[in-house]
Order: C-alpha cells, then structure tokens, then sequence
C-alpha cells in the first residue's frame, strides 16, 4: 500500500491534498485512493524534523522575532520623542497639574474656579464624563427599551414609527445629530424673559430647563446622614433576612422589615435636624439668567438627549432581537397559564430577552461613553474637552493626552469588569 | 479567498508606497527651508479655512483672505508665483506641533504671539494686525461696561487665548459669568445669534465680521472695552534664520511699499522713481539685504505685484466694499497716520 | 369532501378597512396609540415641510455644491475628479448587473440624483456646462455598466479585479498626480475635501484596517503566548478609547513620536488613526466568526495533514469570514459615520466643508441648520444603502437563521 512518490515535490504533494479537502463530499471516494494515500503517509514526514521545521522550535522563533519587532518599534519612537522633547525643552512630567489652569469650565458638579489647578479642571471634566455617561446610559436602556417594544407592536403606525427612530438614527453620524439637537432645538427655545412656565415651577428657555430643588439648611447635613444609613442598613436588611429565607424556609417579611428601616431612621433625622433640613429653592430671574433651583444647561441637555436617542436606536434592536430570542412556544404557554400581555412581558420575556441582550448591551454602554468625547463640539466640557484644552494652555500634549486615553481606557474597563461579572450571574448555569 | 486578501494586502502596500515619499526626514538649520522651498517650487503655509476675512474659502474652494495674502506674497518672492502655496488648513491645537516639526514652513493662521508661545513654537516674524478682544452684545440690553456683564452667559472659543483672557478680566473685576464653550467659530456666533448668550467675546475684527453678518447688524453692538492685546503675527519653525528673515523682510516690504505709495498697479513705473528708497525697495537699486538672503533682486517687487501693498491687501477684505467685512484700520493705520503698522528703514 | 375546495381556496385578501381595524384600532390601546401617533406625525410633518420650503435658506448649499463634492481640488483640474466619477458611475453599473439586489437600489438612486443634479437650475457660476455634461453622462454608464454586467461572461471577481484596479488608478495617479507626468500636476491632498475625502477615508479605512484586524484576530486565538498577548493588549486598548482621541494622537503626537522634523501627509494621519481604529473592531468581529467554527473542522483538517497555516487559510478564515460579512458591513457603516470626526483634526471632511461654507460669506454663519442637515441626508442616504445590502446580504446568507 504504502507507495513512496519521491517524485513528487512537497508543494505538489500539498496541491494533491488541497483538491481532496476542497472537495470535500469526495473523500471517501478520492483521498483514500492510493495516490493520495502515499501523499500522506509519505515517509519524509515521519524522519526526525530538523531544527528549523521543528514546530516549537519555529514558534519560539516568531515569538521572540515579533517581540523584538514591536519591543524594537516602541522603543524607536519613544527614543525619538525623548530626544524631541529635550532639544525643545518639554520635559514629561506631571508638574503642570499644579499650576493654576486659568480657563473656566462651564459645569461643574465640584467646586472650581480658573484659579484652581490644571488637575482640578482635569477631575472637573472626569466627572463630567461620569454624570453624561451614567445618565445616558440609564436614559437609553428605557429608550431603547421602549422603542424595541414599539418595533414589535401590532400596532402598525407604531411599529413603522419605532422603525423610522431606529433608522434614522442609525444613520446618520452621531456629531451631526448633536449638532441638530443642539442648534435646532435647544438653541430655538424661547428667550429668558419669555420662557415656557410648567406647573412645579418649570421654566424652559434657551439658558436651560429650571427645576425647583431642594436646598440644604444648617441642619440639612444630619439628615443626610441619617438618610445614608437608613438606606445602607435596609439594604442590608433586606439581603440578610432574604438569604435567611431561602436557606431556613422561614418567613422574614424580608420586604416590609426593609421598607420600615427606610422610612423609620430618615424619620427620625429629620426630627434629630430640627424639623426643617431643606428649604425649596426656586429659580428666580436675576439679571441676565435665573439663579437658584436645579438647572439642566441646554449643552447638557443636547448631549444627552443625543446621547440617549442615539444609542437607544442601537439598543432597541438589541431587545428586539433578545425578545425574538425568546422562543414562541413560551409566550404562548404563559398565554395558556392565563397571564395578561404585561405579565408575559415582565415575567416571561423580559427575564429570558436579558441573558441575551446583556452582552451586546455592555458594548452599547462603551460605546456611549467613548461617544460622550463628541460633547466639545456642543460646548459641554467633559474629560476630552478639558484635556484638549489643557494641551493648548499648558503646551504638554504627550503627558495630557497620556492621561485622557488611560482615564477613558480605565473607565472601559472598569465598565465592561463590573457588567461582565453581572452577566455572568444572570445566565443560565448548565449543568 | 486567499486570492482576494492577497489583491488587499497589495492595495494596502501601494497605498503606503505612494504617501510615505513625503514622511522622509527633513534636515534642520540655517538656510535648510529655503532650499526644500526650492526644491519643492511651493511654500508650505499653515492656514485657516473658516475664519471669514483672514483666512476662508471662495465659492470655488479657493483659499482667500488677508492670513492668505501674506503668504502669496511670501511664495511671490521667494518663487516668483503667489499661486506656488501649499495652504495646510491648522485647527489651533494643531498650530504648535505644525511649526515645531516643521510641517509647515510658515504659519499664518490669525495667530497671536505671545512670550511662551515663542519660546515652545517657533520664531514670530513681524506683527501684521493689532487686534485685541473685544465683546459683541445685543444693543437693546444696556450693557455697557464690563460691570454690567456681572451674571452673563458668555459665548467663547476653547483652547485659545480668548477664554483666559475672559477669565482673567471678570476675575479681576469680581464678576461671576457663565462661559459657553466652543471648538468652532460658527458654533460660538450661531448660539450667541440665537440668543443662548448674553454675550460674545474675540478679537474685534472677528467680532466686526460676525455682525456683518446677522440678519439685522443695527440690533448689536461691540464695545469699546479692550480686554487683551492681540498682535497676530506670522512664525515659522525656530533653527532657520535665514527663513526667519525673510518672511520678515517680505512683511517689511509690503508695509513700507504701502509708506511710499508703491501699489501693485503702479510697481513696474514706480521702478524708475526719482525717490531712491523706492528703487532700492524694489530691487533696482543695488542689495539692501534681500539679495544677501537668498531672494532675487526684484523679488520684493514681484510681492507687492502679486498682492499689492499692506494698504491695498487691508482694504481688499476689511475696507469699504472689500470683499469680507468691514473694520476700521484703527491700530492697524501706518505709523505716520497715527496707528502702529511699521516697518524698520530700507537702509 | 365538498369543503375541500373551500378549504383550499385561499383568503380573500383584506380590504383597506379591514387592514385598519386589524393593524391600528384592534383595541382601545392599539387605537390610542394610532391617533396620538398621527397628531404627532402631523405636527412634526407640517412644522418640517414649512420650514424647507418657506423658512430656511439654501444659498450655502445651492452656491457651492462642488465644494461639499470635492472640497478645494483645483478647478482647473476638474476633469480628473470628473474622470473618476465617471468610472465609478460605470463600475457601479457593471456591479448592479453582477449582484443584482445589492447594489440595484443605489445604483439607480445614484443614477436619478446625478441626472436631477445635471439639470436642476442652480444660480451659480461654479457649475459649468461642461460639469452638468457629466453628471448627464452618468446615469447612462450606469445603465451601459448594467448591460455589460448582465452579460453571462461577466462575473464577480471580474468586477472586483476591476473595482481594485479602478481604486489604484484613481487615488493614487489621477487624483493626487505624479510629478513626472506633465498633463497631472500634482494636487496635494491638503486640497482634497468633502465628499471626496470622507469616501476615502471610509474606504481606505475599512479595507486597508480588514487584513491588519483579521492578523490580530489570529493572533489572539494564536498559541504564541507572545502574539497573543500584543493581540489582545492592542485590541483592548484600541478598543477602550474613543476615535476622537486616537485621531487626536496620530494627528499631533504622532509627528512628536517622529525623527525630528519628517513629514507624513495629514490625510494620510487621520487614513491610518482609521485603520488603527478599525482593526481593533474588524478582529474582534472576525473572532466572533472564527469562535462559530466548531473544533471538529481543525481536527478534521489536521487528521489529514494539513499545516497550521493551510488550515488557517483554506478552513478556518474563509468559513468564518462569511459568517461575519454582515458584521463588517454593519462596522464599515460606523466607519463611515464615524469619518466625521476628522474635523477635530482640521480635515475638510463633507462636515469640514460645510464649517467652511458657514464662513463663505457674512450672513452664512447663521444658516448652521441648513448645512447640517443637507450633511445629514448625504450620510443618510449612503448609510442606508449600506445597510439596505447588509439586511440582504444577511438574507441569503441565512446568517439569522441559524
């Protein structure tokens, strides 16, 4: 059987093999032929390998050639930038972030003046990122969640307007969707003088959307505290008197006893306060814009909505698909159990759609907040904005925009860590 | 399959293979920008492309404006051709890195110079346009010092010098404001038009354009408050001082061509003028330093006949009926008219 | 058996009424919802139409259309862009006869805009004659392109072979010029813009980034420990950022990371930022594709005595490069999306181009909304047609379906 072909070069001997798997369907038929047979069971093959076909030889090779390579190419670009940066006097240290940063930015959720160093306006644009971000995301799984389910109506103008959002959306590029948000919308509004007044009060112009809010008095402090706790210790409450319940069997009013500890201790805080720990703070027109109460800047504002309809486009396909995952058979046994359409839907779909959905929903939730960067050209100032800005003003591109790419890269992470530890928790565990 | 990628992989090489040429290294020091100029047959300039007046694009995408001009005339002398520009459109993170790697050979890009700037970026050559920040309001809301700005919405550009120049004077004044952020010029003057500021500040000349252009000019106002001074002024790349000197020699040109009433109509009879500074301006009177730089003798000549002479490239976009808008020469007069243009004696 | 005909005959179809009560009023919900849709609809739709039409001011964009086309490429070379139109229109064409459903929509799309762009009145000495002669032209080299590519001789890799052809001519001689060649004076691509430059950008991004993402892919499911740990150390970083920060650093920093004083062209900057990008997210789809290959096949493939290689190439890539095609498409069209971003650079992208136009003259800086939504029905339009082949490319794929 065994016939040797010493006639035949290795690439042939390949070329012979090559049209035997192609061909697939045939090997019964073509490659146990003899021909074939002797291709694979050639001799040469099993003589002792030398050291430059041996496998792991040659794998140890490309390993340490391809580290040398990318080791070889940092290190020539880092070389040439160190001798840059010396002959032109920019040395790379992080001294700059004391300095006074000079530039004001125009939110803030902690406390900063232009006085007050390039780090702080660094920390100023991170939590900026932050507050977008984790209101986007928030806003656009409902979006999302509501425009997936629209997309699955009976109702057919329904369907076909949830259809519409998702197409148009996306397609067209997330800057210029901003862009109409921004001066099509948010800029139209009316004047300060003349603004929108809703019943709370709300007033809407062209400066912002003000709430009435809450301000803290003296006392408000106390309060707070107690709030904290009480709501740390019903949580706590709540898990502990749970788990005893699964594992003892026992009734605990796990529900209840929490509910209480959360009303009870806040209660009790605000008589400890004095009875009066918030006045209402209304917005009133001084000057030019009003002051006081919560203000949603138009800038924010378009970011977000952007943000939000944007990706909730995305996102509504998403559920779409995790409904459509759900296998008919189900819905209509809960159907026949005598479930009412909501109940189907919070039971059980919604539980089943999430194991599915929440994969593509992490990658959603990054890709929100990579985009929430496009926010400088709508003049709200979050992380890129900031550093970008600093680069102007302190002249230290490299060392700023270090900073910025690992500041988002840890946030990536850290996001995608914690949602992937979720995921894992909420899928099936098959045994 | 293994067909296709190998047709891609080849794409992606020639793709390389024809835009690397331009990534060789480039030698610095004395006279090393001329010589690639010349080699090259184009000034490589570091412009902007939507900034109306200085330096903006015509409905044929040709790059107009007064930024623009400076650098015709620096190509018409060097290379006798206001045509031979590169225009490479900067945004103003882009100005520093651009001059310091000498990926453009000069920069005029309404820059202002200021004393860090010098040191990290590049050489300033010669101030071209006193400028200084100004604020643009609604005329109809009374405002008319900085005090009565106290508690405003304030449009601005970012990562410029403008917003710390804001910063500091409402600072210093004790004043609160609200700063409206943008990367964009058009952003700035569209949210301040709709009415989200109270207020918008820049230079003053830019200020003057955008009201030129509202729907209704009369309905706004700039103040007369000056908050910063801002010399625009051409740079190019530090280690060449030979370039150095003959951007500034061209810019001199232009400005003492205007002093002696040499225009680009009038240069070819003015040539044979009985005032001999004229004749040694324009090169027919012996070297007066240009020659010794490198340039041809009629090189000035041939700047001044391709853009004409500070004056006449002033009025073309910023006098009456020019073709951006119009800003009063103020500062920007010649110093015997009372303003601050000068330039040093051809001597 | 009398009713079996009844049985067999097949439903009437539902009258107009009929379909209503069924799809908008099938209860009082369903039937809520209709109405409060409609009075939306109907607001949002005369708001929308008045302002067209009586409000806005298109002179930013019926002034210069050629500059949203080809940016500043000097008018006096126009016939190379024109050139090149041309080849596409006919390319396009051959590519509608080849594949038929995918390409039939925008082709005649393309063809019916061109045609109206030829012939509209427009009140602008930017568009000459001789430029409305050619977008005339097109719609016929695309019919012309059909007819050919209908031909039974004419096949996929034919038209392919011609597309790669086609791309070398026209970007790198047409287009840019060679020094050497007296009748194409070289156009530096600081002048490219518009249109021009966000297709390019787009497509150079996604071919050029698709064997750099497949290599990664390897190389993350690679044994070297070595490769596989750049693979994934590339990936997830690339990943981890936005666009906007990696164009950032190819556009400033890279230059400092340079030997002093070279040059590299700036579109070419922002070209290779794309590809970076976009590797990235090419080599975690076509992981995705190479996961869904079941263990079985390599076993298979080795039993027979197949080298690593052969087996990567020739079973395992070309399985799950098909498998993955409607992901790539899907990513290329956020490519495109995403070219926008290149203004933060300083390139005259469309969207560049309609900042420059803001500028083109005092009382254009207020007419933002009309330029960004002219920019807007561009992407849009080019973005569905993509994603219009996508869903069709899925369909016979039968990827949804597994």
């Amino acid at each position: 059987m065994v016939e040797r072909r010493p006639d035949l070069r290795p690439a042939h001997q390949i070329n012979l093999l090559m049209r035997c798997v192609q061909s697939a369907r045939q090997v019964a038929h073509t490659c146990l032929t003899p021909a074939y047979m002797s291709v694979i069971t050639d001799t040469r093959i099993r003589q002792k390998i030398p050291l430059w076909r041996d496998e792991r030889a040659l794998k140890a090779v490309a390993q340490i050639v391809s580290a040398i390579i990318i080791i070889g190419f940092l290190y020539w670009g880092i070389s040439n930038f160190l001798t840059i940066t010396e002959q032109r006097g920019m040395p790379l240290t992080y001294q700059f972030l004391k300095e006074p940063a000079g530039f004001p930015v125009a939110e803030s959720y902690i406390a900063y003046e232009p006085t007050m160093s390039f780090g702080r306006a660094f920390t100023v644009g991170l939590v900026n990122t932050l507050v977008v971000s984790v209101s986007g995301i928030v806003l656009a799984t409902l979006l999302g969640l509501i425009v997936g389910l629209a997309r699955l109506s009976s109702n057919w103008l329904v369907n076909r307007t949830a259809l519409a959002f998702i197409e148009f959306h996306r397609n067209i590029p997330l800057l210029v969707l901003l862009f109409l948000w921004y001066f099509g919308v948010f800029t139209r509004l009316p004047r300060v003088k003349e603004s929108i007044i809703l019943a709370g009060p709300v007033y809407i112009n062209q400066r912002g959307i003000y709430l009435i809010w809450l301000r803290l008095t003296e006392t408000g402090g106390v309060f707070l505290a107690f709030a904290l706790v009480g709501v740390m210790l019903s949580i706590t409450a709540w898990m502990v008197l749970r788990r005893i319940r699964e594992t003892h069997g026992r009734e605990t009013y796990f529900g209840g006893v929490s509910l209480a500890i959360l009303i009870l201790i806040p209660f009790i805080g605000w008589f400890v306060s004095g009875g009066e720990p918030f006045q209402p703070n209304e917005p009133v027109l001084q000057g030019f814009n009003f002051q006081g109460g919560l203000r949603l800047s138009p800038e924010f504002a378009a970011l977000l909505i952007g943000l939000t309809t944007y990706t909730a486009a995305f996102i509504a396909e998403v559920f779409r698909a995790g409904i459509l995952a759900v296998r008919k058979g189900q819905i209509e046994a809960a159907r026949a159990l005598g479930l009412k359409n909501n109940q189907v839907l919070s039971l059980i779909i919604l539980p089943q759609a999430l194991r599915v959905v929440i994969p593509p929903l992490i990658s959603q939730y990054l890709n929100l907040t990579k985009n929430s960067s496009l926010a400088l050209t709508i003049g709200y100032q979050e992380l890129f904005a900031v550093g970008k800005i600093t680069i102007n003003q302190a002249g230290r591109a490299v060392p700023v925009f270090l900073m910025v790419m690992a500041t988002y890269l840890v946030i990536s992470l850290l996001t995608s860590l914690i949602l992937n530890i979720y995921n894992r928790r909420v899928q099936f565990i098959e045994k | 399959m293994s067909r296709k990628l190998l047709s891609v992989i080849l794409v992606f090489t020639f793709l390389f293979a024809a835009f690397v040429p331009s990534a060789l290294a480039q030698e610095t020091g004395y006279g090393t920008i001329l010589t690639r100029v010349l080699e090259r047959g184009k000034v490589v300039c570091g412009i902007h492309t939507e900034l109306l007046g200085f330096g903006y694009l015509d409905a044929n995408g040709r790059n107009v404006g007064f930024d623009i001009d400076l650098c015709r005339a620096v190509a018409a002398a060097v290379l006798g051709d206001p045509e031979a520009i590169e225009p490479v459109p900067l945004t103003a993170a882009d100005r520093g890195p651009a001059l310091q790697t000498g990926e453009v050979d000069l920069i005029t890009r309404n820059m202002t110079w200021t004393s860090k700037r010098d040191a990290e970026w590049g050489n300033f050559t010669w101030i071209v346009f006193y400028d200084g920040q100004g604020f643009l309001v609604r005329a109809d809301e009374g405002i008319q010092t900085l005090q009565d700005m106290d508690g405003a919405s304030v449009c601005v550009t970012t990562g410029t010098t403008t917003e710390k120049n804001l910063a500091t004077s409402f600072a210093d004044a004790g004043l609160t404001y609200e700063a409206v952020t943008f990367e964009e010029t058009s952003a700035v003057y569209g949210a301040y038009e709709e009415g989200r500021c109270d207020v918008a500040t820049s230079d003053k000349s830019q200020l003057a354009a955008v009201r030129a252009g509202f729907e209704n000019p009369d309905d706004h106002v700039i103040l007369d408050i000056t908050i910063s001074k801002e010399p625009l002024t051409p740079a190019v790349p530090s280690g060449d001082d030979q370039w150095f000197d003959i951007v500034k020699v061209v810019m001199w040109a232009l400005i003492n061509a205007e002093d002696y009433g040499v225009t680009s109509a009038n240069v070819e009879e003015m040539k044979a003028s009985e005032d001999a500074t004229i004749r040694m301006l324009l090169g027919v009177e012996g070297d007066w330093g240009n020659v010794q730089l490198g340039l041809g003798a009629d090189a000035l000549a041939n700047a001044i006949a391709a853009v004409g002479n500070y004056g006449e490239i002033y009025n073309r976009y910023f006098g009456e009926g020019g073709l951006a808008f119009v800003f009063p020469r103020g500062l920007n007069e010649l110093w015997s008219n009372g303003g601050l243009i000068y330039a040093p004696p051809i001597k | 058996m009398s009713d079996a005909s009844e049985i067999l005959a097949p439903p009437s179809p539902p009258g107009f009424y009929e379909w209503l009560r069924k799809n908008l009023f099938s209860n009082w919900f369903n039937a809520l919802l209709t109405i409060f849709s409609l009075v939306f609809l109907y607001l949002a739709l005369v708001n929308v139409i008045r302002w067209m039409f009586f409000t806005a001011d298109w002179r930013p964009v019926t002034g210069s259309p050629l500059l949203f086309l080809i940016g500043q490429y000097p008018r006096d070379q126009l016939w190379r862009p024109g050139l090149s139109l041309l080849i596409c229109a006919l390319l396009i064409g051959m590519s509608w006869g080849v594949w038929e459903r995918y390409v039939k929509a925008f082709a005649i799309f393309l063809g019916i805009l061109l045609g109206v762009l030829a012939l509209i009145p427009l009140e602008t000495p930017t568009i000459t004659l001789v430029v409305r002669a050619v977008f005339l032209v097109c719609p016929f080299l695309i019919f012309g392109g059909f007819w050919v590519g209908r031909r039974s001789g004419v096949q996929g890799r034919h038209v392919t072979t011609l597309w790669l052809i086609a791309a070398i001519f026209i970007l790198l001689v047409l287009l840019p010029g060679l020094s050497s060649i007296p009748a194409l004076p070289v156009v530096p691509t600081t002048a490219w813009g518009g249109l021009l430059v966000t297709l390019l950008l787009a497509i150079g991004g996604i071919v050029l980034s698709f064997p750099i993402g497949v290599l990664l892919a390897l190389g993350r499911r690679s044994s070297l420990p070595v490769v596989k740990l750049f693979s994934i150390l590339f990936i997830e970083v690339v990943r981890g950022v936005p666009l906007v920060t990696i164009l950032f650093m190819f556009s400033i920093i890279l230059t400092l990371f340079m030997p002093a004083e070279s040059r590299i062209d700036r579109i070419l900057r922002a070209l290779m930022a794309m590809v970076f990008f976009s590797a990235a997210y090419t080599a975690e789809n076509v992981r995705g594709g190479l996961q869904a290959i079941p263990e079985g096949q390599v076993e298979a493939a080795k039993a027979l005595g197949l080298s690593g290689l052969q087996i990567t190439s020739f079973i395992v890539l070309p399985q799950a490069l098909r498998l993955v095609i409607p992901n790539i498409v899907g990513q290329f069209i956020s490519l495109f999306k995403d070219t926008t971003l290149v203004i933060i650079v300083g390139i005259n992208d469309l969207l560049g181009i309609g900042n420059a136009v803001l500028n083109l003259q005092p009382d254009f800086v207020r007419l933002q909304m009309e330029v960004y939504l002219f920019i807007t029905a561009i992407f849009w339009v080019f973005s569905y047609f993509m994603s219009y082949a996508s869903l069709e490319l899925e369909k016979a794929l039968g990827v949804g379906e597994r």
